[in-house]
């Protein structure tokens, strides 16, 4: 079946309560006897981590077929991870390591490479160096570079792109339920009775997951969809109730989903009595968002916010996900801790069909947040209290003094402000690619392109952002290494090593060892501070590091990964099998000497102070954090009067490093497009496929338009195109191009869905 | 009575804090964490010095009753670069913290009076400067190590 028309296969409908049929897709570039062995792995290809099997034949990846036996994905893939995950691998790959010279980037030796690295670092002040990692490579990875920077070198400044998409995520997690921690299971869809999509197109985000809600869908007792968008997209079209909230808006449709859920008396008092802290200030801030001031502010009919709140209301069973439209939109974390809210308020929560699904827009940007590579410190410890920081001290056996924890991690934000200032200038980016996916994209060109930077890009391809590099490192992509990584459900799948690495290509894990060995790390005892070498022995110093906490790997091995099925966190002793749902008992990890996060506050992101905290005495009870609806920083305004927010396409990964190298892929979406209203487009004289300009007060961009999808007043562009496959002279087209330098209090997550343009034919 | 003299403390210092996030925020709209956050707080002071005009009409200003050297706390201006807005952000908390303290001084003297409606303008007004004293402290606790040790 071509999956490029058919993007989520056949059709397997079952019953509510019965467990989601195999169907196992498969491509192949020979025939299938011709396959030399197959090889276990999951995909990277979008934050779901469907298990597959990696075909191989005469040392090269051939193919890939889905697994039947795992909880995730029951066999199938999807589009991308048919025609993208390893068709690029022999395509345009860095095979050795590049230095800058004044005639431009020159191959080297490893050993010339590192060593200048580490010879710039040296001469520098921990204070002086950061580094920007990604949502893409190992656990594995992830912590070593954690150990590194937070017990080698000592520097806060260390995110990844995982701050793009999921940090709002983690955040209203730990708002809520005082740690990160996904409380739902992939599960639920087969028993839910109404589903909620929250800032979701799931049908282009995660293709194989919305095949599971589709046959779910089709078969009897079908549940209800509500969702939450301000465009038409698949999953809309399909909705019993599509409500479209004007970008910017989502907390006030939020405070009015409460607001009706309180009204008619949906509320479980009891279970709010006895598991939760705030409700009254939760009802004192909804109470003015009565359903006809929020479709006045929402511009959405307030017919449909009392119908999709009598849904929540009365349905047994909801299972609510959320993803970048809420996360990357203004006033994130809170209308993200509103989807919690609504579960909290009516006790649905760690039952099958019950639940909340915070999602991750990567595959492993989960390990990102768990192994401290981001924002965070590892194993979910909260920075700001002493005795977390005593045990990480302990675990590395280096003095409490050496871990950088004054203030929370520097967040990517503020590190490229750092670096845009001078006080950070050398910079350290691992598979990610911000000259394409950061916002503004003029900024970060200038950034970029400073004198007095030292910038060190490690990737599998010599990609837009690797151009400005002064040492390039090539690395080892999937199927070239091993290791593992854990989903947006917590199900963590080992990914085996398939093929060797093109010419002298490293693995990234093999790239940080490298670099502490050179920089001579040492503990207190004077030993190396980084005592493992392989794959498997990073995940166990890893396991001793989340022993007790609320991502616990200590039952996990990589032999019990080589199983039919990915396991789900937390994994002990006492559950070897994993954990399908959290908080079953309704106990959150809320006690001071627990949680991740003492909390923010909403509007400004000012931080609870540990004594405020304790004053709660909270004692695994969770929190229902209010906000009103407060006006997005950029509005439109006669100069630019619509609009514009940026997505994805079902075809494409991130800047397409990727499914651009892909033939299937790249035919199926060879281009940018502008999505613009029928009115919209009328009013502009824009016809399907005219070449139309989208301007911001920063920067513009053209693309191909098409007409029909959104809102009137809104503009949708994929942010995936930018420049590596570009022909000479065409004009910019990368989204970020024209989005701007905001972000949330909070989660300090960026704001890509209010951006103000204007839009004419080029 | 005192309680006039110190209300007209309030609403000048309030006044005072309202320009001084609003200086700061259009200075240092590089950050633009500091630009957008201290337009909103500008704001919420701005609406504290609203929150008090009726107690104003009700209690009168005595100035004329004023001790010497009670007055408003004043921003002098803003500066640039790291340190710059390190300072900046501590004048800011300064003058928060002498808004933060009258506004107990009225509380108190609102409960003497007894005047339930002062008290309860008082409550709302206290927890928004401490928000804005919470939201300072937090960001000067990040910018310090960077700007002192390697800006």
């Amino acid at each position: 079946m071509n999956r490029v028309e058919n993007i989520w296969g056949v059709r397997t409908p079952h019953e509510r309560g019965t467990e989601w049929p195999e169907r196992v897709d498969q491509e192949l570039a020979v025939a299938e006897a011709e396959v030399d062995r197959w090889v276990q792995s999951a995909c990277v290809l979008c934050s779901n981590g469907c298990a597959c099997d990696i075909a191989v034949k005469d040392g090269k990846m051939v193919g890939v077929r889905g697994r039947a036996g795992d909880r995730i994905n029951h066999g199938r893939l999807g589009p991308k991870g048919l025609y993208a995950s390893w068709q690029w691998s022999d395509q345009d790959r860095l095979t050795h390591p590049l230095v800058r010279t004044s005639e431009g980037l020159r191959q080297a030796t490893w050993d010339e490479a590192m060593g200048r690295i580490v010879e710039e670092s040296k001469k520098r002040h921990p204070l002086k160096q950061g580094f920007y990692t990604s949502g893409q490579l190992f656990l594995e990875e992830y912590y070593t570079l954690a150990v590194i920077g937070k017990a080698g070198l000592g520097t806060p400044h260390m995110d990844g792109n995982t701050r793009l998409c999921t940090a709002t995520a983690a955040a209203a997690l730990k708002e809520t339920f005082g740690s990160d921690g996904q409380p739902g299971s992939y599960e639920d869809i087969e028993h839910c009775d109404a589903l909620f999509l929250f800032g979701h197109n799931m049908a282009a985000t995660q293709t194989v997951l919305w095949s599971r809600v589709l046959d779910r869908v089709e078969g009897p007792d079908a549940p209800v969809i509500v969702a939450v968008d301000p465009r038409d997209t698949p999953v809309t079209r399909l909705a019993d109730v599509h409500l479209a909230p004007l970008p910017g808006s989502n907390q006030a449709l939020m405070n009015g989903l409460i607001h009706e859920l309180i009204e008619h008396g949906y509320v479980d008092h009891d279970y709010v009595a006895r598991h939760t802290i705030g409700y009254d200030e939760l009802a004192a801030t909804v109470a003015s968002y009565e359903p006809k001031q929020v479709a006045e502010i929402c511009g959405v009919n307030a017919v449909d916010v009392q119908h999709a709140a009598e849904i929540f209301g009365r349905s047994e069973r909801v299972l609510s996900t959320v993803l970048q439209g809420f996360y990357q939109s203004h006033q994130a974390t809170a209308a993200s801790c509103q989807v919690n809210n609504l579960h909290l308020l009516r006790g649905l929560i760690g039952k099958p069909g019950c639940g909340v699904l915070q999602m991750n827009g990567q595959p492993t940007a989960e390990n990102t947040r768990e192994c401290g590579a981001d924002g965070d410190l590892p194993g979910f410890r909260n920075w700001a209290n002493p005795q977390h920081i005593d045990e990480l001290a302990k675990l590395w056996n280096v003095d409490r003094l050496k871990i950088p924890h004054w203030a929370p991690p520097t967040h990517a934000m503020q590190l490229w402000r750092y670096v845009d200032q001078g006080s950070i200038d050398f910079l350290w980016i691992s598979a990610t690619n911000p000259a394409v996916s950061l916002p503004e994209l003029p900024r970060i060109r200038d950034i970029l392109s400073r004198e007095d930077l030292f910038l060190v890009v490690q990737d599998g391809f010599l990609t837009e952002t690797a151009q400005y590099a002064d040492v390039v490192l090539p690395a080892a992509l999937w199927g070239e290494k091993q290791g593992t990584f854990t989903n947006a459900s917590r199900t963590v799948h080992l990914s085996e090593q398939a093929v060797d690495p093109p010419g002298e290509a490293r693995s990234d894990l093999d790239i940080f060892l490298d670099y502490a060995r050179r920089m001579d790390f040492r503990d207190a005892d004077g030993e190396p501070l980084i005592g493992w070498t392989t794959p498997e022995e990073a995940f166990e110093a890893w396991k001793e590091c989340t022993r007790g906490r609320p991502c616990d790997y200590s039952g996990l091995t990589y032999d019990a990964l080589r199983g039919a099925s990915g396991i789900p966190w937390p994994c002990t002793d006492d559950a070897p099998e994993g954990t399908d749902r959290l908080y079953e008992d309704s106990v959150f990890p809320t006690e001071p000497e627990t949680c991740e996060d003492y909390g923010h506050d909403l509007l400004t992101g000012g931080s609870t102070t540990p004594e405020k905290y304790k004053a709660l005495n909270p004692g695994g009870r969770a929190f229902l954090k209010a906000m009103p609806f407060t006006e997005p920083p950029e509005w439109i305004s006669s100069a630019y009067p619509l609009i514009a927010t940026t997505g994805r396409s079902p075809y494409h990964f991130h800047t397409r490093t990727k499914t651009g190298r892909s033939p299937q892929l790249k035919q199926a979406e060879p281009k940018v497009w502008v999505e613009l209203s029928a009115a919209d487009a009328a009013e502009l004289g824009v016809a399907e496929g005219n070449q139309v300009r989208v301007e911001s007060a920063r920067g513009w961009m053209e693309g191909a338009a098409r007409i029909g999808g959104a809102r009137p007043g809104v503009v949708f562009v994929p942010f995936h195109f930018g420049y590596w496959d570009a022909t000479e002279g065409a004009p910019p087209s990368a989204a970020n191009e024209f989005t701007l330098t905001e972000w949330d209090p909070v989660s300090k997550q960026p704001i890509y869905k209010v951006v103000a343009v204007r839009v004419r034919k080029a | 009575m005192h309680l006039s003299t110190y209300l007209g403390l309030l609403h000048a210092s309030e006044n005072s804090l309202a320009e001084a996030f609003d200086q700061v925020g259009r200075d240092h709209a590089d950050e633009p964490d500091v630009e957008h956050l201290c337009h909103v707080l500008s704001e919420k002071a701005a609406g504290h010095v609203e929150a008090l005009s009726p107690f104003v009409t009700r209690y009168g200003v005595q100035r004329e009753d004023e001790p010497d050297r009670l007055h408003a706390a004043e921003f002098g201006g803003t500066r640039t670069g790291g340190v710059g807005l390190l300072r900046d952000l501590q004048d800011l908390y300064v003058l928060a913290s002498f808004v933060d303290i009258t506004w107990t001084v009225v509380g108190q003297a609102a409960q003497g009076v007894p005047d339930a409606e002062l008290l309860k303008t008082v409550g709302s007004c206290q927890a928004e400067t401490s928000t804005q004293l919470s939201w300072l402290q937090t960001r000067i606790k990040q910018a310090a190590p960077q700007a002192l040790i390697v800006a």
